[in-house]
């Protein structure tokens, strides 16, 4: 391939705060990724896993969840409920010797402007050394 | 422990205390004994009705719940068929009220973790039911009912009362290690006894010891169960391999589960039957995931090619993601695919390695809360790559 790389990513983001994060970065005109993709949810507790297959399957070549950190979910425990849903889809594709490591679960509040653009960036930079996700042309599969 | 007589049962303790209490034998095979004892429950009044695997005509099971006492002599609840998972039917029964009147349910160990598991999940409720279990030999596939059943009878129950494994068992059997009941009332203890004379019933609750006062029963000691229960767990140890051998579950892959799921009809057989797989309205056949024709526009320029009903891999990795932290490793997944893949061991494995990491094992206690719907605060730190 002659033309670089460029990780298609897709991020769940939670309203309340990593949404609004991603705002925030936007208007102090700070970098993040071109082709990252976003997807507003109301909590990071309301993405299941089979979201992020599907985007996986689909040929997504990283997926971020971000959401409020730990003791600060609008709606109490949703992000600890999310993380152990997280950890257990990482097991799965773990097992099955599956890329894992397409996937970040990561906190950002709604005042991390700069966070979120690191983390999406060093995340985009991550995925850019694995390289594409070979399932996207993959006939047969899904 | 102690039973009435002050015995130690310190080999039933290391069963995790499932087998415990009082102890007494019945010289009557086992379907017998539970007819008997069914009939006279109901004769006092102390049941209204009683839930077990029934002989329905010539090749005819399935799970009934009867209440005319005459129609007893249906059931036959040490069958080894599993036509469906029991907790998933008593589920059905329970969802909507408790039962009124007081309901005997015979069922396997593994249907009694997944109606846990769905009490859990608010899919079930537990009032008003007596629970008889017993320590199983596995299940035949369903379709021996149809053939050679009496034959393959023989040699199953030869192999239950010396702690042996049938060959002709579900692989998920060949594998279990969880056939001693925990939770049950009342536990029969199939595994080491001549089922062909006699059955061993033991009290294992106050609510069974309640049921069955005023029965005339004389106090056992144990007997040869013990044994008979190590040598099978040592011997569905050592099948292990040649059932999981069917796939080599780390090094599959995406091309390694494109073959394993290759011959997938996508009848969606295997979720309807799972006794943990409970939505009535299924994700994976919502009309959402139909490819609508830009998105089928989009992967068949990248890939080529599609493979037909679209969401094969979709459907069985988001499968394991939502029910592999309950599954029961009941095998009726496998039991009902058309196409004989070997889903139930695929589920099994990948339950040992999920439930392994919050130290879960799905149904062993109906308190206990399903590590999904729960947390610890400091855990997990931030993960992926
Ligand atoms: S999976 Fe275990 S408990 Fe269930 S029928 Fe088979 S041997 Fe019995
Ligand atoms: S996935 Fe299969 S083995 Fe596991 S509980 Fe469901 S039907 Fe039983
Ligand atoms: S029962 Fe078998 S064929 Fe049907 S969806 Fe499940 S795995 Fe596929
Ligand atoms: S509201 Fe942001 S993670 Fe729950």
């Amino acid at each position: 391939m002659a033309d670089k790389f460029e990780p298609n990513i897709v991020g769940f983001l939670c309203n309340w705060c990593s949404y609004a994060a991603a705002d925030l970065a936007g208007s102090n005109k700070l970098e993040v990724p071109a082709t990252l993709t976003t997807i507003r949810v109301m909590c990071s507790s309301r993405v299941d896993p089979v979201m992020l297959l599907s985007a996986y399957l689909r040929g997504a070549d990283g997926v971020l969840v971000a959401g409020c950190h730990p003791g600060d979910c609008h709606y109490q425990t949703g992000n600890y409920l999310a993380r152990r849903r997280f950890a257990l889809m990482h097991k799965i594709l773990e097992t099955f010797g599956l890329d894992s490591n397409r996937f970040r679960l990561s906190w950002i509040s709604a005042s991390e402007g700069k966070r979120f653009s690191e983390v999406t960036n060093e995340f985009a930079e991550h995925i850019t050394k694995l390289g594409p996700n070979p399932l996207r042309k993959m006939p047969f599969i899904e | 422990m102690h039973n009435a007589r002050g015995t130690t049962h310190e080999a039933y303790c290391v069963e995790r205390e499932a087998l415990s209490m009082k102890q007494f034998q019945v010289p009557r095979p086992p379907d017998d004994a539970l007819r008997d004892m069914l009939a006279s429950l109901m004769d006092k009044g102390k049941v209204g009705g009683v839930f077990a695997l029934a002989q329905t005509g010539e090749n005819s099971y399935s799970y009934a719940l009867i209440t005319d006492k005459k129609l007893l002599d249906h059931i036959v609840p040490t069958l080894p068929l599993m036509p469906a998972n029991a907790g998933k039917m008593v589920s059905r029964l329970t969802m909507l009220e408790p039962v009124k009147t007081p309901i005997a349910v015979i069922m396997r160990p593994c249907e009694l973790r997944a109606l846990f598991e769905l009490v859990k999940l608010e899919q079930a409720r537990l009032d008003n039911l007596l629970f008889i279990s017993y320590t199983c030999g596995g299940v035949l596939e369903m379709k021996t009912a149809k053939d050679g059943l009496q034959l393959k009878l023989e040699e199953y129950w030869k192999q239950v009362k010396t702690g042996g494994v049938s060959e002709d068992m579900r692989d998920s059997c060949r594998v279990c290690e969880n056939f001693v009941p925990t939770g049950a009332d009342i536990t029969l203890t199939l595994v080491g006894n001549d089922n062909g004379k006699q059955t061993t019933v033991q009290v294992n609750s106050e609510k069974g010891e309640e049921f069955l006062a005023g029965l005339s029963y004389e106090l056992t000691e144990a007997g040869p169960e013990l044994e008979a229960l190590d040598s099978m767990r040592k011997k569905r140890a050592e099948q292990k391999p040649d059932v999981f051998g069917q796939f080599a579950a780390e090094e599959l892959g995406m091309a390694g589960l494109t073959a394993l799921f290759g011959r997938c009809i996508g009848c969606h057989a295997c979720g309807r039957a799972c006794p943990v797989c409970y939505c009535s309205s299924c994700h994976f056949e919502a009309a959402e995931n139909e490819f609508d024709p830009s998105t089928l526009e989009t992967e068949l320029t990248n890939r080529g090619a599609l493979r037909l009903p679209t969401g094969t891999l979709y459907y069985q990795i988001g499968r394991l993601f939502h029910v592999s932290i309950s599954c029961v490793g009941c095998g009726m997944c496998s039991d009902v695919c058309p196409v004989d893949i070997p889903v139930a061991s695929l589920f099994a494995k990948l339950a040992g390695s999920v439930q392994g990491m919050f130290g879960y094992v799905s149904g062993r206690d109906a308190e206990e809360k399903i590590p999904t719907s729960t947390f610890e605060m400091e855990e997990l730190e931030e993960i992926g790559a």
